[in-house]
């Protein structure tokens, strides 16, 4: 069973066309970068998985819940971390991950444990009475991470995490989520813009204007669209004016 | 691009069943939502302090002026001349829950434009119980405020028969509940912060000097007979009327009947809004047609 299984998906305000017939699944345990310029429709996509807004043509579906019918089931499935911040500053870590912790039915001794393990984690163990507003902006993402795995999701979605980071700051939270695929064998959906944040074992999507451009594995999406590298190769499907789809099976 | 197989030593760590939800994890939640609009309200000293300055304005200044000039005549529940300042005080708590009803809604624009709602909305709770827990965290930083002003009010002189106190704290829920279902509505129509002044101009002001909150209804009608049909549609009317009865250990069963049938209206209103597929929250979407 597919972790997410995007079929068909489009999705317009207004007259203005976001998505269009995009599909696309991430097995479990696997790093898929969604890559796209901004406006690609990158966060579009997101607040369709993560049902902020409903999917209207096309179906979305987290470990076979659909998002649309089931929600509470697949939102169950994922954990979250949006582009923008949406730490409350006034409260503090600790504050703010019980919120999220209750948000999912976690309470009491389980989520102080949950809390205490995930700072661990991701490195900010000791700072969970610190107010969200003393943290620097990486800290802020890694807690953010620690908020989204919370309630131990088998899928996790990152919008354009790394965005507005320094280089060191982007190679840890890059690392982290790496490492919880390999151990934890979450699946990992990881939108950015960013090119050298894709490695050569990941899977790509690449959006382009809101249509789906390429997928498959970094080394064939490279082979097919007859690039030197996956830097070329974006560079290419994100000009192109007609895309067509560049199918690569894994 | 077909969804490879799953490694094996993935499959056994990774929880894909979970405990279906019962009523320990929606109190679980409730309770983490309440908990959390407490302790906003706690870091946001200013707040407290504004919401209670304002009525305390109104009872110390504006009621001291207008009582030589507004004579309140033995009008139910009171049996007897009262003090302008005892008349307007179920106005003022009634200011009190308006004020805040309206607060939560701007704290619902705030967080949505700075992103704090979608934690929320991306919970895997019910839509209507996560906005009504919302709305019950509301009420309970409401409820508070207008017992800290009832506090400073009665050593003004200000005083409600002792069990009044008591039988004002249903009148109190359910208005509160009514007037922060009405924010709640209102937030899903603001799309931006600045467009909150619209709101204190065409809800806030008219709401509150269109009702019995400031002088008695028959004042009003005698007034002018239009501005009584207007303060006769409007449900702050009705919530104020209902406090007032209840300090007197008396239901105005007309004001109960609005005040609960306008909560339930609000808020299956700010349920559907708030519906991604049916409400206003979502920008213009595709209808079908060209994909």
């Amino acid at each position: 069973m597919a972790a997410l299984d995007v079929a068909g998906v489009s999705h317009s305000y207004g007259p203005k066309r976001a998505l269009n017939d995009v599909s696309f699944s991430i097995a479990p345990a696997t790093f898929t970068v969604l890559l796209g310029l901004n406006g690609a429709g990158k966060t579009t996509l997101f607040s369709l998985i993560s049902h902020l807004y409903d999917t209207r043509r096309g179906s979305i579906r987290i470990f076979g819940h659909d998002v649309s019918r089931a929600s509470g089931e697949a939102l169950r499935r994922v954990g979250i971390v949006f582009q923008a911040r949406t730490l409350d500053l006034d409260l503090s870590v600790h504050q703010n991950l019980s919120y999220h912790a209750a948000l999912h039915g976690i309470g009491g001794r389980e989520a102080r444990q949950r809390i205490a393990a995930l700072l661990d984690t991701v490195d900010m163990q000791g700072r969970q009475h610190d107010k969200a507003r003393s943290l620097s902006g990486g800290q802020m993402r890694r807690i953010e991470i620690a908020r989204a795995l919370l309630h131990r999701p088998s899928l996790l979605l990152l919008d354009e995490a790394t965005v507005g980071l320094d280089i060191q700051s982007r190679a840890g939270i890059l690392a982290t989520i790496r490492k919880l695929v390999e151990t934890e064998g979450i699946g990992v959906l990881w939108a950015t813009h960013l090119i050298d944040e894709v490695e050569d074992g990941d899977h790509v999507v690449v959006l382009r204007q809101g249509e789906l451009v390429a997928k498959g594995k970094v080394a064939d999406v490279v082979g097919a669209s007859g690039a030197g590298s996956i830097r070329d190769a974006f560079s290419r499907l994100s000009r192109i004016e007609a895309a067509g789809i560049a199918e690569i099976s894994p | 691009m077909s969804a490879p197989a799953m490694p094996e030593k993935v499959a056994g760590i990774m929880p894909v069943k979970f405990e279906k939800f019962g009523l320990r994890h929606y109190l679980i939640c409730l309770k983490g939502v309440v908990l959390r609009e407490c302790l906003r309200f706690l870091h946001q000293r200013e707040r407290f302090i504004s919401s209670l300055v304002r009525p305390l304005i109104w009872l110390f200044i504006f009621a001291a002026g207008f009582r030589q000039v507004l004579g309140v005549s033995i009008i139910p529940p009171y049996k007897t001349y009262v003090l302008y300042e005892v008349y307007i005080t179920p106005g003022l708590c009634g200011m009190i829950l308006l004020f805040s009803g309206m607060q939560s809604s701007l704290s619902m624009v705030y967080d949505r434009e700075m992103g704090n709602m979608r934690t929320l909305l991306v919970s895997p709770f019910p839509r209507w119980f996560l906005l009504v827990s919302k709305m019950l965290a509301g009420v309970s930083v409401s409820i508070a405020q207008v017992y800290a002003f009832l506090i400073v009010a009665w050593f003004w002189g200000v005083k409600a028969p002792p069990i009044g106190y008591l039988m004002v704290l249903p009148a109190l829920f359910l208005s509160g509940m009514m007037l922060c279902a009405l924010g709640m509505l209102l937030s899903s129509m603001i799309k931006q912060l600045e467009n909150f002044a619209g709101i204190m101009n065409f809800v806030i002001f008219p709401g509150y000097f269109a009702s019995p909150a400031l002088y008695p209804l028959w004042r009003i009608q005698e007034a002018s007979p239009l501005l009584y049909k207007i303060c006769l549609a409007n449900p702050f009317t009705y919530a104020v009327e209902l406090i007032r009865f209840a300090f007197y250990g008396q239901i105005d069963w007309l004001s109960l009947g609005v005040v609960a049938g306008c909560t339930v209206l609000f808020l299956a209103a700010a349920i559907i809004a708030y519906d991604p597929s049916r409400g206003l929250m979502t920008r213009k979407q595709d209808t079908g047609g060209n994909a």
